[in-house]
C-alpha cells in the first residue's frame, strides 16, 4: 500500500468561524444512518447550511466567493464531541484537504490523521489576519507546509504547530499505520499472553 | 519510581514506538455497536484482513435501536439495515453480540461493565466518545475512529501519541441534592471544554472514594464532555466488589490473583502528575447547562451571561451564538425557564441507581401535563432489574413513559426525537446544536433527580425546591 506524501496543501480556503465547533454540527446525527461513508460531503454542516426545507441559510459555505476552497479555518476546539470519523469523512468528500484551527479535539484530530488530512494549529492573531485576509480577497491561494510548519498566504507567513507524531506520519505518507501495525504480530502476540487477562477464559 | 496508573497501564500495553513517535498501544479489551462499526468490517474486507483476536471484541447494538416498537424489520429501513449489518459482521467474524433476543442488550457502555468485561488495568476502546465511562474501574479508556477501530479488529492495536495526566482531587461530602452528575459538570465548567485536550483525567479524593461505582462511571463518562480522551479512578474494594461473580469476571479461582494485581496498578501515593486540580465537594451546586456546549454551565440559581462583558472576540460570539440557539435572555434566571420534554436515560445516567434515586422523591408526584417525559433503561438487564423492582410502574403513575434499552434521545439516531425548538430537560451528555434530533431543538443538561423536577415543575427547578429532600 503506497500512500500520498502529504508534504505540501495548496488551495482557497473558506472561514467557519466559533469555538466548540462539534462533529455534531459538521455531520449530523441522523446522516450516520449508513454502513457507508459515501455520499457524506453533502450533508457537511447540514443543519447550520440549510433551512428546515433544505434551502440555503447564510453560512459561509454557501457564498460562491468561497466555492471549491479546499482549506478549512476555524476557531479553538474544533471537532470536538463524538468520535464519528464520519466527520472527517464529510469533509474531505466535500473537498477539503486541510483545517487549520487554534486547537482540535483529539479524536477529531487523530481521525483526520488517519485520512491523511493534516490539521495544523495557529494562534488566534494568525487565524484573525488570514481571516481578514481571505475575507477581502476571497481567492487568495493558501499554502499549508507540513513539513516546515508553516502557512503562508499573499503576504501572510506564520508558523503553525503540527504534533510530531502525525507530522511524521503526513509528510513520509505513512498516515494509514495498518501495514506497520501489521508488522509487530509477534510482539502482540506475546504481550497478549504475557498480560493474561486477554486469554482468561 | 512511583508511576499514576495512567503510566503502568499503558506501558504494560505499548508493544513498540513506532517510525513516527507514536506508541503502538495493545487495546486489551474492544467494544463494538452499529454506528460505526460497518464501514471498519467493510475495510477489512477490502484488505482481505480477518479479525486477529475476536474473542476480545464485544459488540451490543444501541443508538438506532427504537425504545418501544422493537420487532424487526424496524420501520426505519436505515435502521433496519445497519442492524442487520452488525448481525452479518459478528456472524462472519466470530464475534460475542449482546443482541436484542439475549437480553443482555444496552447500551454499550452500560453493557461492558454490567457483563463484568471491563476491569481495572486494561485498555478499552470503542468507536464511541463517551467509552471514557469504563475508566471508573480503573482501566484506560478511550474513544477511537472508524479506521481505528479498523486497526483493532485487525491487529488489536492502534497508533496513539501518550496522555499527560491531570489529577482531579474532590474532597468532602455532596450537599443534598447534589449528584455525581453535577460533579461532572461542574468540573466542565470549571476547566473547560478543551481544558482537557492532551490530557487523561484522573479523579480522586475523598469524594470519589465515598462514590459508587455508578457515581464514577457518570463523572468518567464525562471526561470528554471536557476535552480529555479519557478518565479514570483508581480501583478499590468497590470495584472488586462491583465486578466479583459477574459473567466475565475472573473466576473464583484465579479471584485473589488477579485483585493483587489490580490493586498492584492504582497510581502509587507518592507519583507525580502533570497537574493538579482541587475541588471543595461543598462548593459544588446543583449544575445545569444554559448554552449549546457542555461548559456553558452554571449553578441552577445561575443567570444568563452577558455577551457584551466578555472581551475575548470569540467568547463572546460563543455566549451570542448558544443564547440566539437557546432563545435565552442576557441576564435571564435559568431556574423558571419552561421545558416541554424530559429525558431520563443515556450512558451518563441510564443505570438502575440513576432510577432508584429518581424514583424515591416522583412517588406521589405527576409530570406536567405539558411535558413529555420518558425513561430509558441503559441495559435490558438494568430494565428488567427495575422493573422486579417496581421502578417502572413508579415512572408509569408518575405520568412518564417507560420504554425499552437503547441511546434513545441522547442523539436521537433513532425514533426518540425533540419536534421543532423543544426545550429538554435531559439526563444525557451534550447540549450541542441539533443534538436531540431537531435542527432547532433545545437541551439543557442535568442531574437526574433534576430532570424530574423539570418534569413535574414544568419548567428548570431547583429539585430541592420541587420534592422533599429532609424527608427522603
Amino acid at each position: 500500500m503506497s500512500l500520498e506524501k502529504v508534504r505540501k496543501i495548496n488551495g482557497r480556503s473558506v472561514y467557519v468561524p466559533g469555538n466548540d465547533i462539534d462533529t455534531d454540527r459538521i455531520i449530523p446525527a441522523r446522516f450516520m444512518k449508513c454502513i457507508t461513508f459515501d455520499g457524506l460531503g453533502e450533508y457537511l454542516f447540514y443543519d447550520v447550511r440549510k433551512d428546515l426545507d433544505g434551502n440555503d441559510k447564510n453560512h459561509p459555505l454557501n457564498e460562491p466567493r468561497y466555492f471549491g476552497a479546499s482549506v478549512l479555518i476555524s476557531n479553538a476546539n474544533f471537532g470536538c464531541g463524538s468520535s464519528r470519523e464520519h466527520a472527517p469523512q464529510a469533509l474531505y468528500r466535500y473537498g477539503f484537504r486541510a483545517v487549520i484551527a487554534e486547537s482540535f479535539a483529539e479524536i477529531f484530530f487523530g481521525n483526520c490523521c488517519a485520512l491523511g488530512i493534516p490539521c495544523v494549529v495557529a494562534t488566534q492573531e494568525s487565524i484573525k489576519s488570514l481571516t481578514e485576509l481571505i475575507s477581502v480577497v476571497p481567492e487568495t491561494e493558501i499554502s499549508i507546509d507540513v513539513v516546515n510548519s508553516e502557512v503562508c498566504a499573499g503576504d501572510l507567513k506564520f508558523a503553525v504547530n503540527i504534533p510530531s507524531g502525525a507530522k511524521e506520519a503526513l509528510m513520509n505518507g505513512k498516515w494509514d499505520p495498518i501495514e506497520e501495525l501489521q508488522e509487530a504480530e509477534e510482539p502482540i502476540a506475546h504481550l497478549v499472553t504475557e498480560l493474561g487477562y486477554l486469554k482468561r477464559s | 519510581m512511583a508511576k499514576n496508573l495512567f503510566q503502568k497501564v499503558w506501558d504494560a500495553h505499548a508493544v513498540r514506538v513506532l517510525a513516527n513517535g507514536q506508541t503502538q498501544l495493545l487495546i486489551g479489551t474492544h467494544l463494538i455497536h452499529e454506528v460505526t462499526s460497518p464501514q471498519a468490517f467493510g475495510m477489512l474486507r477490502d484488505l482481505g484482513i480477518k479479525v486477529k483476536y475476536p474473542e476480545r471484541t464485544f459488540a451490543t447494538v444501541d443508538h438506532i435501536v427504537p425504545t418501544d416498537q422493537r420487532e424487526q424489520p424496524f420501520s426505519d429501513p436505515l435502521a433496519d439495515a445497519m442492524i442487520k449489518e452488525l448481525a452479518k459482521n459478528v456472524e462472519e467474524f466470530g464475534i460475542t453480540y449482546f443482541d436484542l433476543s439475549t437480553g443482555k442488550q444496552g447500551i454499550v457502555h452500560v453493557v461492558g461493565p454490567e457483563q463484568g468485561i471491563t476491569q481495572p488495568g486494561t485498555t478499552i476502546a470503542c468507536g464511541d466518545s463517551h467509552t471514557a465511562t469504563h475508566g471508573a474501574f480503573g482501566a484506560i479508556a478511550f474513544g477511537i475512529g472508524t479506521t481505528q477501530v479498523r486497526d483493532v479488529l485487525a491487529t488489536q492495536t492502534i497508533a496513539l501519541g501518550k496522555l499527560k495526566v491531570r489529577r482531579i482531587n474532590v474532597e468532602g461530602s455532596l450537599r443534598p441534592g447534589v449528584y455525581a452528575k453535577d460533579v461532572a459538570l461542574h468540573i466542565i465548567a470549571l476547566l473547560g471544554a478543551k481544558g482537557g485536550i492532551g490530557y487523561a483525567y484522573e479523579y480522586g479524593g475523598s469524594l470519589f472514594d465515598s462514590f459508587s461505582m455508578e457515581e464514577r462511571m457518570t463523572v468518567c463518562n464525562m471526561a470528554i464532555e471536557g476535552g480529555a480522551r479519557c478518565g479514570y479512578v483508581n480501583p478499590d474494594q468497590k470495584t472488586f466488589d462491583y465486578l466479583k461473580g459477574r459473567p466475565y469476571a475472573p473466576s473464583d479461582d484465579d479471584w485473589e490473583s488477579v485483585v493483587d494485581k489490580w490493586k498492584s496498578i492504582a497510581s502509587d501515593p507518592d507519583c507525580a502528575y502533570d497537574d493538579i486540580v482541587n475541588i471543595s465537594a461543598e462548593d459544588i451546586a446543583p449544575t445545569v447547562t444554559w448554552g449549546v456546549s457542555p461548559d456553558q454551565g452554571f449553578s441552577i440559581e445561575g443567570k444568563i451571561p452577558d455577551p457584551m462583558e466578555q472581551t475575548d472576540e470569540n467568547e463572546r460570539l460563543s455566549i451570542q451564538e448558544a443564547i440566539s440557539y437557546m432563545k435565552l435572555e442576557p441576564g435571564q434566571p435559568i431556574k423558571g425557564t419552561k421545558i416541554d420534554v424530559a429525558f431520563l436515560g443515556s450512558c451518563t445516567n441510564g443505570r438502575l441507581s440513576d432510577f432508584r434515586e429518581v424514583a424515591k422523591y416522583i412517588k406521589g408526584h405527576k409530570v406536567s401535563p405539558d411535558v413529555k417525559a420518558i425513561a430509558v433503561p441503559g441495559s435490558q438487564i438494568v430494565d428488567a432489574i427495575a422493573k422486579q423492582e417496581g421502578l417502572d410502574k413508579i415512572f408509569s403513575d408518575a405520568g412518564f413513559e417507560w420504554r425499552a434499552a437503547g441511546c434513545s434521545m441522547c442523539l436521537a439516531m433513532n425514533p426518540d426525537k425533540l419536534v421543532g425548538d423543544q426545550l429538554c430537560a435531559s439526563s444525557s451528555n451534550r447540549n450541542f446544536k441539533g443534538r436531540q434530533g431537531s435542527p432547532t431543538g433545545r437541551t439543557i443538561l442535568m442531574s437526574p433527580v433534576m430532570v424530574a423536577a423539570a418534569a413535574v415543575s414544568g419548567k428548570v427547578s431547583d429539585a430541592r425546591e420541587i420534592f422533599q429532600f429532609d424527608a427522603v
